[in-house]
């Protein structure tokens, strides 16, 4: 383990930022986002980000490929360039496990080039929660917030940045930054890491049970009644897939420049009306069947094609965010996740 | 970055021949600038196929795999990539990916099997293949019954085939049938699910069914009323599909990407799935 005062982070910072692009959560009007780092740009010390980290790797909206069409035919112009080295830094633990779930879908056969191009050209950089929130419930999918994964862990004290490699990867940040760091024991990280599991187990989801939830569940709740009274309210916005880290239904669409046609990718949300749409017919015409999607994606249908795992990983964004109040950790203790609750 | 693949981008094709079938129906046939197939497939397996600026559409490759020469694709006139497809000229060009999905188990289990196709309008075009390539392996293949309806005669897919080739094979039987009646037809006349039960087939056949949704219900439900189990009947999905290799997420039901999982499945594996298909 090695590490620096967190006076000389800056001069860290710099030296990253010289070598590839540095992004890290840096403060603004409303909230912290991710930024790329410029000299006197701070690390934000907000618990999370407005949005989360897979615009990284998934962004918002990305070309694909461009089309020329003159008269009746066609050149497909495949345009992408390999993407260059960067540094994402101060992940946390729950953004840093989305990251394993995004890429079980698009690293999968037919592997995206899309999203493994960024992925492979990216190093991230975690930083272990020190005062996690009333909305966070990482804990719940056995996400360890004071040891974050990625390929580098931080922590921060009081007065030093702590970094460890969790990989090859994470070893060469280590050594780019060796001059500015120190070989150092791990006490004052231990120490750190027992006082935030304290405030973890007193964390009002803490408890939030999901047992009930997963592989080969679809029978138990697909037909469940609390759906309606659930969905009632929900207006379709779709914040709650913009801000979630693992949500990652997206479109294919095409614009026409006038020049020639961009086909692109951009974000798409099964809570909206259109997701499922056809020209013949609509397979999810109420919000209530939409509603339902989403959640029992997350609880039960990702899981069953995943080993147990959940697509879920307790960021609390969706809890912050939503216009109406509604989120996955209302829909598990309805549909049972809270015995007596 | 050019070295790694991308199944989203989309090779060029070029329509070559446009056959009208119905009022509302035409077959394009399709193959590269060099007059190649574009790719191998599978009776079943589904191809992308987009014009650039208007969209992309997951459509079933109705030629069979034993025609190595083009594909065709038989396309109803219902939505903004096929109007546009039905205003198109030989020559156009167009874009095609795939193939997409699981196919029939045309050699798993259909192979030495009686087969039993039932279809209603454009339901015909994903069978077609399995037909097809069945009576190109036909000593492979057991005795073949077809039953196909559509709203009247001029709506019937692949008239001229099923009339000079597919009625003229032995060992095949082509049940026809319109919803109502009609001048110049002295077929039968009714609807497919209840054509299917007068013909009271053995229950020894293996199923193949496409078709509009209604018509699949009830066509299984007879069926089973013939004593048919579900484990004997095959049906092709059709959803929403952007990206065809399950990651865009919409055609999305119960654990299974229709795109990668499907579109073929057995009735006994649908029923499994939550009903919203």
């Amino acid at each position: 383990m090695r590490k620096c005062s967190l006076n000389s982070l800056n001069a860290v910072f710099e030296k990253l930022a010289n070598d590839s692009a540095l992004y890290m959560p840096v403060d603004g009007d409303k909230g912290a986002d991710y930024k790329k780092w410029e000299m006197g740009d701070e690390l934000s010390s907000a618990l999370n980000t407005n949005r989360s980290a897979k615009d990284f790797f998934f962004p918002q909206t990305e070309n694909l490929m461009e089309f020329k069409v003159s008269g009746k035919e066609i050149e497909v112009i495949d345009t992408r360039d390999e993407k260059e080295d960067f540094v994402v830094f101060g992940v946390r633990a729950c953004d840093a496990k989305s990251f394993d779930i995004l890429d079980t879908v698009f690293l999968s056969e037919p592997c995206d080039s899309y999203y493994a191009n960024r992925r492979e050209h990216a190093t991230i950089v975690t930083l272990a929660c020190t005062r996690p929130s009333e909305t966070c419930f990482c804990n719940v999918f056995g996400i360890d917030a004071t040891k974050p994964t990625g390929d580098v862990t931080c922590w921060k004290t009081a007065d030093d940045m702590y970094f460890e490699a969790n990989n090859e990867k994470g070893k060469a940040f280590i050594e780019k930054i060796a001059d500015l760091t120190e070989e150092c024991d791990s006490k004052a990280v231990e120490e750190q890491q027992a006082k935030t599991k304290e405030i973890l187990k007193k964390l009002p989801l803490a408890d939030l049970k999901t047992e009930k939830f997963g592989k080969d569940k679809t029978a138990e709740f697909f037909d469940a009644p609390e759906w309606r009274e659930l969905s009632t309210s929900c207006l379709g916005c779709g914040t709650c897939t913009y801000v979630c880290p693992t949500c990652q239904c997206y479109d294919i669409k095409d614009y026409d420049t006038g020049h020639g046609v961009i086909r692109f990718r951009c974000w798409d949300s099964c809570m909206y009306s259109e997701f499922t749409k056809m020209a013949h017919g609509n397979n999810r015409l109420s919000q209530l069947e939409r509603f339902r999607q989403r959640f029992m994606h997350k609880l039960v249908y990702y899981p069953t094609n995943n080993d147990g795992v959940f697509g879920c990983v307790g960021c609390g964004r969706c809890l912050a965010k939503c216009p109406i109040s509604m989120n996955i950790v209302k829909v598990m203790k309805a549909l049972g996740g809270n015995d007596g609750e | 970055m050019n070295n790694r693949s991308e199944v989203l981008i989309p090779k060029v094709g070029v329509i070559t021949d446009i056959r009208i079938d119905t009022p509302d129906v035409k077959t394009f046939r399709v193959v590269t600038p060099d007059g190649k197939k574009a790719f191998d497939h599978m009776p079943g397996q589904c191809a992308m196929l987009s014009i650039p600026a208007v969209g992309e559409a997951m459509f079933s490759i109705t030629s069979s795999p034993t025609n190595t020469e083009y594909m065709e694709f038989s396309i109803k006139k219902c939505g903004c990539v096929t109007e546009w497809l039905h205003q198109a000229q030989v020559g156009q060009q167009i874009t095609i990916r795939g193939p997409y999905g699981k196919p029939f188990p045309v050699k798993e289990v259909f192979e030495g099997k009686d087969l039993l196709f039932v279809a209603g309008g454009i339901g015909l075009a994903p069978l077609r293949s399995v037909i097809n390539y069945c009576r190109h392996y036909r000593d492979k293949y057991g005795k073949i019954d077809i039953v196909y309806g559509s709203r009247s005669k001029e709506d019937l897919v692949d008239y001229a085939e099923i009339i000079t080739e597919w009625m003229e094979e032995d060992g095949i039987n082509v049940h026809l049938t319109i919803d109502r009646e009609q001048e110049c037809w002295d077929g039968h006349v009714g609807f497919v699910p209840n054509y299917v039960k007068e013909l009271n087939f053995d229950t020894n056949k293996t199923v193949i069914i496409c078709g509009p949704p209604i018509m699949i219900k009830f066509t299984l439900e007879g069926l089973m009323s013939l004593g048919y189990d579900k484990t004997q009947v095959y049906t092709t999905m059709e959803l929403r599909m952007k990206c065809g290799v399950g990651k865009c997420g919409r055609c999305n039901i119960g654990s299974k990407y229709v795109c990668k999982d499907g579109p073929v499945f057995r009735c006994d594996e649908l029923e499994l799935l939550p009903s919203e298909y």
